[in-house]
Parts: structure tokens; C-alpha cells; sequence
């Protein structure tokens, strides 16, 4: 059970009811519509096309990539994919839009209904809650404004202008800014594996418009705000809290919540009315007469499912079957980057529990104190997998493994090469271990008095000897089994 | 001997067989051109383009290197976008702006090696039926009624292509065709136009008035004109998503006056009260015409004709509405800014002084019928008819060939005469409409001379992609016809 | 349906069209008139048919995923009223 959020009030508690309508940029070469570069970052105006500058007389082409990722995005959430569809004008005057309107798709989407599951407690990932998806359709995105440059004027810039968007509408089915924060990671997530959007909230790859409204919990659904274009998931978050606890004062101090777009203000994390971009909105939607309907066959279908990698849930279910905890199956599973790299290392034959525990909990500390990228070419999953098979083979102790990761890493080399070059092969050779254990009693007898008259702290000391005398190199299970034997026998 | 009595074939043969060159032509034309400013057909003038392009086609005749319209110098019509070269679409909106793109049909027409005279004046935006709305004053008609000196209008929307041909300042020009705005002017000039089936002719690099309706076709003097330069205009174009991708036919090479086995549908619904007899009469011509060259009237149906422009006057506003939303001032073409006002106080100052009285009535319209609480009731509604519409034509066409109509309810015009009602204006392209609105080819060949000593027009409607039929029951009209005699030059 | 001096200023501001009060009067009746006009499609039957879609039936081509265009500033730039640091200059917006 998922706890409940509410807000508290006067008049009793109040629940939140949010819905996301995320705008997803697809990744590909070309516009939406234009052959122009979409890569982030250009100079203004470069990555213009005269169709995306909407010079008189320029049309709109469709680029086959856009609508085979939407597909491929749609089919990871299990949704209905419409095999036809349309594009329809948005229509808007404002200096960032330069045909006056905006192709989108109201009509009839590329993507119908579908779902994503999400685990709003991380530290409960099998706690879970399953949002429905509206729809998924495919726009142009708009241009840029920039409005610090001059006093007087605006500058634009058309860079951004046709870039393909999906605009994944989910239903209004969360209850708390927790929810929402898993369900935006999740898609995040999700369109990362598939691969249709790289997710990169701070170029602006993924941004949501949050729509909130607040009710007494079984009563009908309030009045909700729609915050315009926030870019992180915990602004997100904020959004929702700010904006609740508004509407809730405002209910509660006997007002009306307005139906209106705001903005968000990432610096005072609060949200404030948006002059809307036409005084009454009305955007006259209608299909655009320069394209035809979009009809996909059945090969194209195919196709984009037969290209779809393993997803999320998929991969999570399976990490847990070998054995491998929820919460680091969650954790490795998360990140495409992170899932790809820890499936390589169980291809390169490590034990899945100890590869866990290791890319989860051993990995990262060594990786951040070397200051070195999970991603660095020189962290590949196989030097990680030999290193994991010497543990287990007992050839190292899992101290020595963190010791051997850490020279390989600052010198390179392979880790058994490492170890053997270093002579840190640990020994299990009972013989030459109980040898050194002798000679460690022998040249210690008076410890070994108190030891046995009740001493018992000073075993440590004496499994200490005899590693020093073994220069590290014993298995120190052995080593204790031979010293238990010994004193205690 | 002066080369602008030729038509575009006789050019290209002789041309070709070495009686005069190519840069005769067109200093004939160039001068032709320069003699005619009272007829305000011409919105620029390039008579250098014209002459370069004449003497590539002279040099190209030395090395048998001819391309099939090398040695012709066109007009344009001011809609098409040609590099470097200024293209308003007739508006003050966009006087000043200078596309650094060519058209698909104008790049076409270069390639094939055609020459271009300049830019011809046009309703503003090709919003008109008269050449009234242009914001660089009317187009005049080289026609005058017997007896009078008042100034005609050559039709619109392609009125300075119409004029143009007509007068003998261009052999051939380039018109487009939204809701009968080729063939009602070359009706009215007693010329030939084709507007082939919607998405023949690329529109990349048109300027928009209704996508959906727009089609590009040619104004010639003859029916073999229009055969030749079509062939030149038309193909697949992959940056017109609505482009057909269908093989260019040959035909002139197709060309062919025996219309043996072919049925001629007459459509009962055309028969509109109120039509001058003169018009009636022709029309009972054409189908004589028609039927002495083999081909076999029968009556069909089209029965929701009288709700074609009505469903036009929706649809094609609707689409204008949005298509024109482009010229806000901010990228090209007029600004307007006011003094300490914002960008939308600059939008509505641009676009209040940039359009005309008629542009501004169908973007209202088209505004009106795509707002909250209308689309349905409409602009749906209208596009439902529409597929009635096609349906209708479908159903003809299982039953004739081709159909014959007149092409407009009346003769020419005097100016000014239906500028102040809108509707009466609208009502010239009654005919013309039906096909616009199911994409298919349509024709307008001159038929004969009215009691006023003006040209009217007949008009052929093919099925879809079946451009030759039109072309030759064109052609045996044009063989039966009483041969036009353009008018004395006054200008 | 008939639409007041109201309805047209609301349509002109949609349109992002000044109107001055005379010319909005002038339309008034205008916009009327062709309203009531084209209203004569209410007669038409059209129950369970569906709005047209294609004016000549085809199958919307897609383009491959292929840049093949921009990099041409000047040219997008060549006819702006108002360009300045590479940039198209607009009237101050305050958002
Ligand atoms: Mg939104
Ligand atoms: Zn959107």
C-alpha cells in the first residue's frame, strides 16, 4: 500500500490529483519536417531550414525516424499504436512559431492508451502503482525567445523550430509529488531503453507541464492549474506541493481555483499566473492540408517491436529471478547505461548476487573517489568480472579485490595479471598456513596464556600475526579455522 | 516579322529549324513587354533572365543540346517564388520580399529551358476573381466590349497571365488554380489553361492560398501550348508531401482530336436559372462540337453541385486563415511596429496594413468557421460535403470520359462592376469549383465570341490523372471553334 | 447563426488583425451575408459520412532520417526586417 499524501486543512484533509503531459524530444538526425540538424547547442539560426523559417510556399515532409520511435515509445508502454493517424495546426500567433501554427496531432494520435508502473518508494520498490498513458503524439517544438540580449527587442531563434516532439499525456492518476517524481523517472527510464529520447532534462530533451488540482478525497475532481515547461523532476515535485497547498488555502479560504496556465520560478519554487500566449485561447485546430493521413503497414509495425530492446520491468524481474536483492535489481535496472553495463558483466560469467552487491555497492565508492565516470571506457564489466571470479575462487579477499580494482584502474593491465604481478594470490595451503600459525603461537606464549585464561579479544591478534607473516596473502578463513583448532581445541 | 503572333509550338519549331533565334524571341517579347504597361499584367519586368535563358538556348542549338522549351521566354505568375527576383503574391504584404528559393514548377520550366519576361500581377494572394484585389492596381483585359473603351477585367485569380497571353506579352505563363482561377481568366481571354489533378504539379515554393486546392497549370494560346508546357510543369516532387508519384505523360505526343468511343457527360445540376442564354447556347455548341468528333453526349448527374461553393467558400478560407498566419512581420515581408507597443500590437498593426480588404474578409471567415464552437458545424460539415462532391464526380465518371460545362456563368466583366458584393464575385467560379474541390483535371478552351464582342470559354473535367482526354476534346473543340481573333492592339 | 460587431472584433484579435470601428462595421454585414450563404449546406444530408481526407487518394510518404539541410543563415535571414546578431529582432516580449 502506497501511503497517502494529503494536505491538511481546517476543514479536513484534502487529496492532490496531478496529470503529466511530458514533451519528449525524439532522437534523430533531422527535424520533424525539415532535413535540418537537430544537435544541441548550434549557432542561432544555423540548423534552419526554409521550411522550419515557414518562408511562403515551403511544406512539410514527415521524417520516417520520428514516427518510428513515437511507435516504438508506445509499444515499450504496452499502448495501442493507431495505424492511422493525422496531423493536425495548432493554431497561435507568437514570434517563437513562425508558420502561426504548430503541426501537432488532437484528432487522431499515433498512440492510444497505454501504462507505465512505477515504485513511488525507492526504498520499497515492490511497492507499486500503474499510471495510465492518454495518448502519445508527435509535434513540431517551437523556436527560442531570448529576451536578455537588447532592451527593447527579442531575439529569435529558429534552431529549436520543427524539432520532433512526443507529447506523452499520461492520465490524471497520481496522488503525490512522489508519485509523479517515480512516474517521470520511469518513462525517463523507459524512453531511454527504447532509445527514442535521451532524456536530458537540463537541454531541455524532456519537459513536463503539470497539471494539478486538489479535492476532498471521494468527491469530484477541483479545478486544476496547468504549470507550463518544468525541466527537472524535483521541480516537478514542487509544483505539485506549492501548488496544492495553494489551491487548498484558496478553497479553504473560501476562493475559487482559476483554471489558467502558470509558470514555474525554479529560484522561489513557486508558480505564478502566465500571461497566456492569446488572450482567449483558441486554437482552431484542424487537419493540415499540406500532409496526408499517416497510414502505417504491418511490416513497419513489426519492425519497430522487433527492434524494441528488453525493458524495465522486464529486466528487473529477471535480475530478481537470479537471485539478485529487489532494491539492487531496482537500482541497476534504472539506468540504461547501468542495465547494459551489468548484463555484460553477467554475460562475462560473474556470479549475479556478488556482481550486484558489487556494481551496487563496492563499484561506485572506488569510481567516485577516483573521480572517474561509471561510463570510463577503462571500467569495463569484464576487468569487474575477472576480479569477481578470484573472490569467488577464493584466490582474493574481497579486501584485496577493492585493492586490485583500484590498480587496475589507475594503471591498467588485466586484474589477474595485477595480482599475480603483485603477489597478492591468497593461499589456502593449510600446511605453510599452520606453519606460520605455529611459529606465531611459539614466539607469542605469553598471549597465548591469556588468551586461554579468558582473554578472548586477543584472537584478532593473532590471526593479525599471521597474516602479516603471510604477507596478506592467507585466506583468512582458513587462517581462523587453523587458530580456532589450535587455542581453542 | 514579329515573333510574338507565334504560339509556344511554332516558336519551338522554328526555333529549332533555324528561322530566327532564340534571342530573338525574346527581344521581341522583351519589347512587346516594355510597350504594354497600361494592360498592368507585369509586376517585374526581367527581360535580362529572358534573354540570358535565350542566349543558353542559341548556344544549345550549336551543340544539339536543345531541351524541350529552350528558345521560350514565359511569364510568371507572381505566386510561384523565383530566386533573387522579387514575389509579393500581389500583396503589399510581401512587396519587397526576395525569395532566395525557386519554385518546383518554375525551377521545372528553367530546367526545360524556358526563358522568364517577369512576374505577372495577380489577385492578392490569389484571393479574386477580377485582378480587383491586387495591392499593385488591377490587371486591364486586352478585350474591350464592341463599341467601348471601359476597362475589362482579364479574371483572376491569374489575371496578369491571362492578360498577358492574351495581349501577345508572353506566349505561354504560369498560373495556379484554387477555385477556377485558371480557367475562368482564360475564359475571360479567350485563351486556353489546365489545371491538371491536384498534386501533379509540385507546390513547393508556391506561395499558399489553400493547400488542399491549389494546383499550378499553364495559359497558352492553344491547347498544344498547354500540352507542352504542362509536361515541362508537372512531376513528382519529394519535398510536396500531397505530390503525386506518377509518371509525366507525353502529352502533346498523345495529342489527338478524334474522340471516337469517348462519352461526354453533361451534368443536368450545371443548367443554373438565370444563366445568360449566350452561355447556354455555347454550351449546346461544345457538346455538337464534341459530338462530331465521335465522341457520344450522355446526361449524367452531379447532384450536389449548388452546394460546391458554398462548401468551397468554407474550406478555402479555413486553409487560407491559417496558411497566411506566416506573415506576421517577424521573418520577412512588412513589419509594422508601434511606437512603445509590443509584438502582438505589431502582428495586428503588419497584418492590418499588409493585406487588402479581400484577404482580410477570408482570413475573418476562415477564422470564424475553425473558432471553438463552429469547427463542427462548418468546417467538418463542409469537408463531408466535399466527399459528396467526389463521390458525385466518381459516380459520373463510371458512366463518360470526360464532362463538358461552360466554364463561367457570363462574359467578362467591366471593372468595378462586382467589386462591392462578394458573393455575386464568388458566383464566376460556380462551375470551376466542383473540380477543384475533387482534385481533378480541368480545362477552360475558348468557344466563341459573345453579342458584346467578348470571349467565352468551354470547360472540360477529367478523371482523375487522365489530363489527355481533357487535352483532346480541348483540342477537338479548338478544331471546330470559330478561331479567336485577339483583340487590336490599343495599350 | 449570425455574428455581432462583438464576434468580429473577437475574430479580428484571433486573426491578430486591427480593426478600426468602421471597418469592423463594414464587415459585419459582409461576414453575415456569406455566413448565411454557405449555412444553405445544413440541407445537405450527412449523416455517416466522413469528412474528406486526401484530396486524390494516397499514401503519405516518409522522409529518412537524413540532415540534408540548414546551415544557410543568410539566406533565412536575407529578408528579415529586423536581424541582429544572427538573430530575427522582435518587439520586447514579456512573458
Ligand atoms: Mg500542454
Ligand atoms: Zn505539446
Amino acid at each position: 500500500m502506497v501511503s497517502e499524501y494529503r494536505i491538511k486543512s481546517a476543514s479536513g484533509e484534502y487529496e492532490v490529483v496531478i496529470g503529466l503531459e511530458v514533451h519528449a524530444q525524439v532522437t534523430t538526425q533531422a527535424k520533424l519536417f525539415s532535413g535540418a540538424a537537430t544537435a544541441f547547442g548550434a549557432e542561432p539560426n544555423t540548423q534552419v531550414s526554409l521550411v522550419d523559417a515557414a518562408m511562403p510556399g515551403m511544406l512539410p515532409v514527415p521524417n520516417r525516424e520520428c514516427i518510428r520511435q513515437a511507435v516504438r515509445t508506445g509499444m515499450a508502454i504496452e499502448a495501442q499504436i493507431n495505424k492511422w493517424s493525422r496531423f493536425d495546426r495548432k493554431n497561435y500567433f507568437y514570434a517563437d512559431l513562425p508558420q502561426g501554427y504548430q503541426i501537432s496531432q488532437l484528432y487522431h494520435p499515433l498512440v492510444g492508451e497505454g501504462e507505465i508502473t512505477v515504485s513511488p518508494d525507492e526504498k520499497n520498490p515492490d511497492q507499486t502503482k500503474t499510471i495510465g498513458v492518454e495518448r502519445i503524439h508527435v509535434e513540431q517544438d517551437a523556436g527560442k525567445l531570448m529576451h536578455d540580449q537588447h532592451p527593447t527587442m527579442s531575439y529569435v531563434d529558429l534552431n529549436r523550430s520543427g524539432v520532433a516532439l512526443m507529447e506523452i499525456v499520461s492520465k490524471p492518476d497520481m496522488r503525490s509529488p512522489a508519485e509523479a517524481g517515480a512516474y517521470l523517472r520511469k518513462l525517463r527510464s523507459i524512453l531511454r531503453y527504447v532509445g527514442s529520447c535521451d532524456g536530458n532534462m537540463e537541454e531541455g530533451s524532456m519537459r513536463a507541464d503539470v497539471n494539478v488540482s486538489v479535492r476532498k478525497p471521494g468527491s469530484d475532481l477541483g479545478t486544476r492549474t496547468e504549470t507550463k515547461n518544468v525541466n527537472s523532476v524535483r521541480f516537478v515535485m514542487q509544483v505539485i506541493e506549492y501548488e496544492a497547498k495553494r489551491q487548498v488555502k484558496l478553497i479553504e479560504e473560501g476562493g475559487e481555483v482559476a483554471q489558467e496556465t502558470r509558470l514555474f520560478d525554479p529560484g522561489k519554487g513557486t508558480t505564478r499566473t502566465l500571461r497566456s500566449k492569446e488572450d482567449a485561447h483558441d486554437y482552431r485546430y484542424f487537419p493540415d492540408p499540406d500532409l496526408l493521413p499517416l497510414e502505417l503497414d504491418d511490416d513497419f509495425l513489426a519492425e519497430c517491436r522487433a527492434s524494441l530492446p528488453e525493458l524495465p520491468d522486464a529486466k528487473l524481474k529477471r535480475f530478481e529471478d537470479l537471485g539478485i536483492s529487489p532494491y539492487n535489481a531496482a537500482v541497476l535496472t534504472a539506468e540504461v547505461e547501468t542495465a547494459k553495463w551489468f548484463d555484460r558483466l553477467l554475460d562475462a560469467g560473474a556470479e549475479p548476487v556478488a556482481a550486484s552487491n558489487w556494481a551496487n555497492s563496492v563499484m561506485p565508492g572506488i569510481l567516485n573517489a577516483k573521480e572517474i565516470a561509471f561510463d570510463d571506457e577503462r571500467n569495463t564489466p569484464e576487468a569487474s568480472a575477472e576480479i569477481l571470479s578470484m573472490v569467488d575462487k577464493g584466490d582474493i579477499s574481497k579486501g584485496q579485490a577493492k585493492e586490485v580494482f583500484e590498480i587496475y584502474l589507475d594503471e591498467g593491465g588485466s586484474p589477474a595479471k595485477i595480482v599475480e604481478d603483485k603477489g597478492m594470490k591468497q593461499t589456502s595451503d593449510t600446511g605453510a598456513i599452520e606453519a606460520e600459525v605455529d611459529k606465531v603461537l611459539a614466539a607469542n606464549a605469553d598471549k597465548v596464556e591469556q588468551y586461554k585464561g579468558g582473554k578472548e579479544a586477543l584472537f584478532g591478534f593473532f590471526v593479525g600475526q599471521t597474516m602479516k607473516a603471510m604477507r596478506g596473502q592467507a585466506n583468512p578463513q582458513v587462517v581462523n579455522q587453523i587458530l580456532r583448532a589450535k587455542l581453542d581445541g | 516579322m514579329n515573333l510574338t503572333t507565334k504560339t509556344i509550338a511554332e516558336l519551338r519549331d522554328g526555333f529549332r529549324a533555324g528561322d530566327f533565334s532564340a534571342r530573338e524571341i525574346a527581344e521581341d517579347y522583351n519589347a512587346a513587354v516594355e510597350a504594354a504597361d497600361t494592360l498592368n499584367a507585369y509586376l517585374v519586368k526581367t527581360p535580362e533572365v529572358a534573354l540570358e535563358a535565350a542566349d543558353m538556348a542559341d548556344k544549345a542549338r550549336q551543340t544539339d543540346d536543345l531541351k524541350p522549351l529552350s528558345g521560350i521566354p514565359l511569364g510568371m505568375k507572381d505566386l510561384f517564388a523565383t530566386e533573387g527576383v522579387t514575389t509579393s503574391a500581389g500583396s503589399r504584404m510581401l512587396s519587397s520580399f526576395k525569395p532566395p528559393y525557386e519554385s518546383t514548377v518554375s525551377a521545372n520550366l528553367k530546367a526545360a529551358g524556358a526563358g522568364m519576361l517577369g512576374k505577372l500581377n495577380m489577385d492578392e494572394f490569389a484571393m479574386g476573381s477580377s485582378n480587383e484585389t491586387c495591392a499593385h492596381g488591377p490587371v486591364i483585359s486586352p478585350w474591350r466590349r464592341d463599341g467601348s473603351n471601359a476597362a475589362i477585367t482579364p479574371g483572376g485569380s491569374s489575371g496578369g497571365s491571362a492578360s498577358a497571353v492574351s495581349a501577345r506579352i508572353a506566349p505561354g505563363a504560369t498560373g495556379t488554380d484554387t477555385g477556377g482561377s485558371i480557367r475562368q481568366p482564360a475564359a475571360f481571354t479567350g485563351i486556353c489553361g489546365i489545371k491538371p489533378t491536384y498534386g501533379r504539379c509540385s507546390r513547393w515554393g508556391i506561395v499558399a492560398f489553400a493547400s488542399s486546392l491549389d494546383q499550378a497549370g499553364p495559359m497558352a494560346r492553344t491547347v498544344r501550348d498547354c500540352a507542352i508546357m504542362l509536361e515541362a510543369m508537372c512531376g513528382f516532387d519529394p519535398k510536396d508531401s500531397t505530390s503525386l508519384k506518377v509518371d509525366v505523360p507525353q502529352w502533346e505526343a498523345g495529342l489527338s482530336a478524334d474522340l471516337k468511343g469517348k462519352k461526354v457527360g453533361i451534368p443536368r445540376e450545371y443548367r443554373i436559372d438565370g444563366t445568360p442564354a449566350e452561355i447556354d447556347a455555347l454550351w449546346d455548341q461544345g457538346v455538337e462540337w464534341l459530338r462530331d468528333a465521335g465522341a457520344e453526349p450522355v446526361e449524367i448527374s452531379l447532384p450536389h453541385t449548388q452546394y460546391a461553393l458554398p462548401t468551397y467558400y468554407i474550406i478555402a478560407p479555413a486553409e487560407a486563415s491559417s496558411n497566411l498566419a506566416r506573415y506576421d512581420g517577424v521573418r520577412y515581408g512588412l513589419r509594422e511596429a508601434v511606437e512603445g507597443g509590443g509584438l502582438h500590437d505589431m502582428y495586428k498593426q503588419t497584418r492590418e496594413d499588409g493585406f487588402g480588404d479581400e484577404v482580410k474578409r477570408r482570413i475573418m471567415i476562415g477564422t470564424y468557421v475553425l473558432s471553438a464552437g463552429y469547427y463542427d458545424a462548418y468546417f467538418t460539415k463542409a469537408q463531408k460535403v466535399r466527399t459528396l462532391i467526389k463521390q458525385d464526380f466518381r459516380s459520373a465518371f463510371e458512366q463518360c470520359d470526360l464532362i463538358l460545362t461552360p466554364t463561367a456563368p457570363s462574359a467578362a466583366f467591366g471593372l468595378g462592376e462586382k467589386s462591392d458584393d462578394p458573393i455575386a464575385m464568388y458566383l464566376n467560379d460556380v462551375f470551376a469549383v466542383p473540380a477543384s474541390l475533387a482534385g481533378l483535371p480541368a480545362m477552360s478552351v475558348p468557344g466563341g465570341i459573345n453579342g458584346d464582342g467578348l470571349p467565352l470559354g468551354l470547360h472540360l473535367i477529367g478523371n482523375e490523372l487522365d489530363e489527355q482526354t481533357v487535352l483532346n476534346a480541348g483540342l477537338a473543340i479548338e478544331e471546330r471553334a470559330p478561331a479567336i481573333e485577339l483583340p487590336e492592339k490599343w495599350w | 447563426m449570425s455574428v455581432t460587431l462583438e464576434d468580429v472584433r473577437h475574430i479580428a484579435n484571433l486573426a491578430r488583425i486591427n480593426l478600426s470601428d468602421e471597418e469592423a462595421g463594414r464587415l459585419l454585414p459582409e461576414l453575415n451575408n456569406i455566413l448565411g450563404w454557405v449555412e444553405q449546406l445544413g440541407e445537405v444530408d450527412t449523416d455517416g459520412v466522413e469528412p474528406l481526407t486526401a484530396v486524390i487518394e494516397q499514401k503519405m510518404r516518409l522522409r529518412e532520417d537524413i540532415v540534408t539541410d540548414g546551415n544557410i543563415r543568410d539566406k533565412v535571414l536575407s529578408n528579415a526586417p529586423e536581424a541582429q546578431h544572427g538573430f530575427f529582432a522582435v518587439p520586447k516580449v514579456i512573458e
